[in-house]
């Protein structure tokens, strides 16, 4: 295959014509094919976040705590006792839906990378996943491929799944999103970082060897798919988690000796991209030699090896003189190990194959000359307020028909495909609490884990949605007792050269700024998602709905204060926080009306950060023994939710509050929390002090929901309602 | 009690494990790498969870032949004490140390959800702190948990007592054909099995995962406390 690099050729790569022009002034020559390869993908928008850098950079990323943010592999944070927490959340979108299995699970592997090349051993993974309309099979298909593929590569490497969230929407019917999120510990002082140095200092290629597969995945994952979306199967990579596991092990054995100078793990253009930001993070040149590179397939051209996205390889630049400690480690778990190269005083990345130069590339113009687009974005148009409404089903009707609902049903058939306790340290399992929690062994430490978005508060008003959904992460965090640290943002969105789109992201990164500076609560590592779109049948686009997911992590000192959401018997509930009533948006609205309009739940973030803060000190001094933050389908499906995770009912009171039933009890306001105390009245009087709105609402006991109309639901008929969603879903 | 947890590559519980160990000991196992064959000294031998040689070719069958399994059998067969979970047990079954094989889960899915498992035989090292019939919570998080054996080698089982725990219902009933209380549908709701000499102990569950009130519970610790107990030098 003998190809002319020409702008048509670039083009098919991805680039733009003006960018190719670009390449060729850089170059002062026609790029050959390799040459050509290296630019497009380092140029495409999935490693240059070219229309999203300009806004990136207006987000909060530091705070006393965070000891590296964005630029690293992931987020470090300081967790106290000499420990550091690693994160980072990743999508891997486009493979999913050509490839259920292989696109989730390597989605997997490839953040569980980005976190171990840090020095950190994985304590969590945690997956936010947005799928289609559940009627259609297609749907089906990619659930059961992306929940299998998430069970298959996170069981095997023996890091239990925590956590995470699952929304269903037609929006995704062509475009699910699978975001995969990893947290890893480390000693704050043992930290591995990405900048190479050290001229003359070997580079080296461990782990998997390397084939055709995934070969222009970057730049796949930076289009929209058209009808023809299938026939790029062969861009999808596979995985192998058993490889994965003993590279886990084999770094972190490496990475207790003094041998690394740096370490990166090739994800997205594989061999291009890590050699490349290796060596002009270090701001030196670096000398590849192809034919030491380990291969899986014969007469692989240089093209194909520095494109390749084959999974589980690392690249490290060590000490010259610990090569052979190295090696023996890594002969011991049985991965290849091969010296490719050396580090050079050039300031190029000089690419050899067979005796040729196949690319010498000048570093500094490929990273400085990158294109950033500062595309047109229109501002988006918030709806009108949703005005009255009629309520056609009774509360413990629309509760019924609400705790079975897509969004809101039991996961556990998903949950039960995940090893969630494998480490022996997962304090709350999944559901068993707002965020799940993770002990930190032979510390008092634990972590607090949660992914959080509301898209359809995102797609109606995107600043709102953007503060919602840190907000309710925040929450989550604060809800079991954690101080939170730090957010990690996948932000999936559709074509950003529609000015829509493009204004949905700006206004959505504007709304998480805020609630980020509000709340004391940075970004430390994140990944942009762009062209989440399909062309339908009839060749209209239909784009994603606006998905800026939050991950966030937050630490409690001392593990034995968590508190779950189970509620226990006999005790006073109280609801913190104000109620308007707000059905804008709300699960209920959809649900019970069939309809997705008016404006989101309004975000105040002072009443976030002062009733977050009261009810974190509460549950710190011991007064509260279960806490549940108010979210999807309100005040009470809280309560249902209470109800459902222990068995104990709970009765409730009228509520007395000039609002329409529907809306005190399913509005979606926020900054609102349910606890279970055993005083309401210090309670309350305390939360007064504090400026907290606190009221209230039941008292726990027996085995039933009672309404305040005297209707009565048992627990275990709640629950029925709750699991068969999915079970039933998923045996058709 | 001296303790060796075996490492094979892809074993993924050996923390969980050892972390049950120290509990009831006060220190360390000893960890084995598959290489090695020095088990001087060791009163158990426990092999892990986890997906060995990442479940290739069937769970259990590559580990069965590593260099250490030589060692193993000459451990079993002057009296050793064993003790196989999850790919343990079928690491255990794979080279013939114990009856039997672990077929995929009857929904053919990866289960990770607790159980409840029924006590058979107490007079065993394994087991001697339960009452018989007693009834005990454990995770379980296996992808081929479905025990089977022909049917003289069930009769055997059967006849001599050697079935350890059985998946029950949380009052202790059992019943094979319901997949709540026996969710990966192993034959008469077996979980775990004895060797001859009841010192070799394979079980799918994860006793070693439910050992500290602070992860839900101390429903293992009994099987870790009576083995200190009976291995007592």
């Amino acid at each position: 295959m003998k190809k002319t690099v020409d702008a048509s050729l670039a083009q098919e790569f991805g680039l733009t014509a003006e960018e190719y022009a670009r390449v060729v002034t850089i170059m002062g020559r026609t790029p050959s094919l390799t040459e050509l390869g290296v630019f497009s993908v380092m140029w495409s928008e999935h490693c240059s976040y070219k229309s999203s850098r300009k806004w990136l950079r207006t987000l909060p990323t530091k705070a006393p705590w965070v000891i590296h943010g964005p630029g690293e592999n992931a987020g470090v944070v300081d967790i106290g006792q000499g420990y550091a927490a690693i994160f980072k959340m990743e999508s891997h979108n486009h493979p999913s839906f050509i490839e259920p299995y292989q696109g989730a699970a390597t989605g997997v592997g490839g953040i569980l990378r980005d976190v171990f090349t840090m020095g950190a051993r994985p304590i969590a993974n945690l997956n936010a996943l947005r799928f289609g309309n559940p009627e259609t099979p297609r749907t089906r298909q990619i659930i059961d491929g992306v929940v299998r593929g998430i069970g298959g590569y996170g069981n095997c490497v023996g890091v239990p799944t925590v956590g995470g969230e699952i929304n269903f929407h037609p929006a995704y019917d062509g475009n699910p999103l699978v975001n995969a999120m990893t947290v890893g510990l480390a000693r704050k002082d043992r930290i591995f970082l990405s900048a190479a140095a050290g001229v003359g200092n070997p580079v080296v290629y461990v782990g998997s060897r390397t084939g055709r597969d995934g070969i222009h995945g970057a730049t796949m994952s930076s289009a929209e798919f058209d009808e023809n979306a299938m026939a790029k199967r062969p861009t999808v990579q596979v995985g192998d988690p058993f490889i994965e596991k003993l590279l886990i092990e084999a770094c972190l054995e490496l990475m207790a000796t003094d041998a690394i100078v740096a370490i990166q793990d090739m994800g997205a253009a594989g061999l291009t991209s890590s050699a490349v930001e290796m060596a002009g993070k270090g701001g030196v040149g670096i000398e590849l030699d192809l034919d030491e590179v380990p291969q899986r397939e014969p007469n692989m051209t240089a093209y194909e090896m520095m494109l390749s996205e084959s999974q589980e390889r690392m690249l490290m630049v060590l000490k010259p003189d610990r090569t052979e400690v190295a090696r023996k480690i890594f002969e011991k778990w049985e991965l290849d190990f091969a010296i490719i190269g050396h580090l050079t005083e050039t300031g190029h990345i000089v690419v050899k194959h067979k005796g040729q130069v196949e690319a010498d590339i000048p570093l500094d113009p490929l990273a400085d000359q990158a294109p950033i687009y500062d595309r047109p974005a229109t501002t988006p148009v918030v709806p009108e307020p949703l005005g009255a409404v009629h309520a056609p089903l009774s509360l413990d009707a629309a509760l019924l028909k609400m705790v079975g609902s897509p969004d809101l049903a039991s996961r556990a058939w998903v949950w039960n495909q995940y090893d969630s306790t494998v480490g022996g340290q997962t304090v709350r399992r999944p559901g068993a609490a707002d965020a799940a929690i993770v002990k930190i062994e032979d510390t008092s430490l634990a972590l607090a884990i949660t992914t959080d978005c509301t898209p359809r508060y995102c797609h109606a008003d995107p600043k709102t949605g953007g503060a919602q959904a840190v907000a309710e992460a925040w929450r989550n965090l604060t809800a079991t007792g954690a101080r939170p640290l730090a957010v990690t943002d996948n932000l999936n969105f559709g074509n950003p050269e529609k000015p829509e789109i493009m204004g949905q992201f700006v206004a959505a990164i504007e709304g998480m700024g805020d609630a980020c500076r509000a709340l004391d609560f940075p970004v430390v590592s994140g990944n942009v998602s762009l062209y989440n779109e399909t062309r339908q049948p009839d060749g209209s686009p239909l784009a994603i709905l606006p998905t800026p997911a939050i991950g966030a992590l937050g630490v409690l000192d001392d593990v034995e204060k968590a508190v779950g959401l189970e509620m226990q018997d006999g005790k006073a509930v109280v609801l913190v926080g104000e109620t308007r009533g707000e059905l804008g948006q709300s699960i209920w609205l959809r649900e019970v009306l069939g309809r997705e309009d008016g404006p989101p739940p309004p975000v105040d973030l002072a009443a976030e950060k002062r009733n977050g803060d009261f009810v974190r000190q509460e549950i710190l001094s011991g007064a509260v023994s279960a806490c549940h933050d108010l979210s999807d389908g309100g005040l009470m499906v809280a309560v249902a939710e209470m109800v459902m995770a222990s068995g104990v009912g709970c009765e409730l009171e009228s509520p007395d509050s000039g609002i329409r039933p529907e809306a005190f009890w399913f509005g979606e306001d926020q900054a609102r929390y349910l606890v279970c105390v055993d005083n309401a009245g210090e309670f309350c009087a305390r939360a007064e002090q504090a400026g907290v709105p606190a009221r209230l609402i039941g008292l726990s006991g027996g085995n039933d929901l009672i309404l305040p109309s005297g209707v009565t639901i048992s627990a275990a008929r709640l629950v029925a309602a709750h699991e068969a969603f999915f079970p039933a879903l998923m045996t058709r | 009690m001296k303790a060796a947890i075996v490492v094979f590559p892809g074993t993924n519980r050996e923390r969980d494990m050892a972390i049950a160990l120290r509990r009831v000991t006060g220190h360390e196992p000893r960890m084995v790498w598959h290489r090695d064959t020095d088990l001087t000294g060791i009163d158990l031998v426990v092999l892990p969870g986890g997906f060995s040689y990442g479940d290739y070719l069937r769970c259990g069958a590559m580990a069965a032949h590593s260099p250490i399994m030589t060692e193993i059998r000459s451990f079993a067969q002057k009296g050793g004490h064993i003790l196989g979970v999850c790919n343990g047990f079928q690491i255990l079954t794979e080279s013939g140390l114990l009856p039997g094989a672990l077929l995929r889960n009857a929904n053919l899915r990866f289960l990770s959800q607790d159980c409840h498992l029924r006590v058979e035989r107490t007079d065993t090292p394994f087991t001697h702190k339960w009452q018989k019939g007693d009834v005990f919570r454990t995770p379980l998080a296996h992808g081929d948990g479905n025990y089977t054996a022909d049917q003289s080698t069930l009769d055997r089982l059967e006849g001599e007592g050697l079935v350890a725990f059985r998946y029950a219902a949380p009052n202790g009933h059992v019943q094979a054909d319901d997949v709540a209380s026996n969710p990966n549908g192993s034959v008469n709701s077996i979980a775990g099995i004895l060797s001859e000499n009841t010192r070799i102990c394979g079980m799918m569950p994860h006793p070693e995962d439910l050992v500290d009130p602070l992860m839900g519970g101390v429903d293992g610790l009994p099987l870790f406390e009576g083995l200190v107990e009976a291995l007592v030098r």
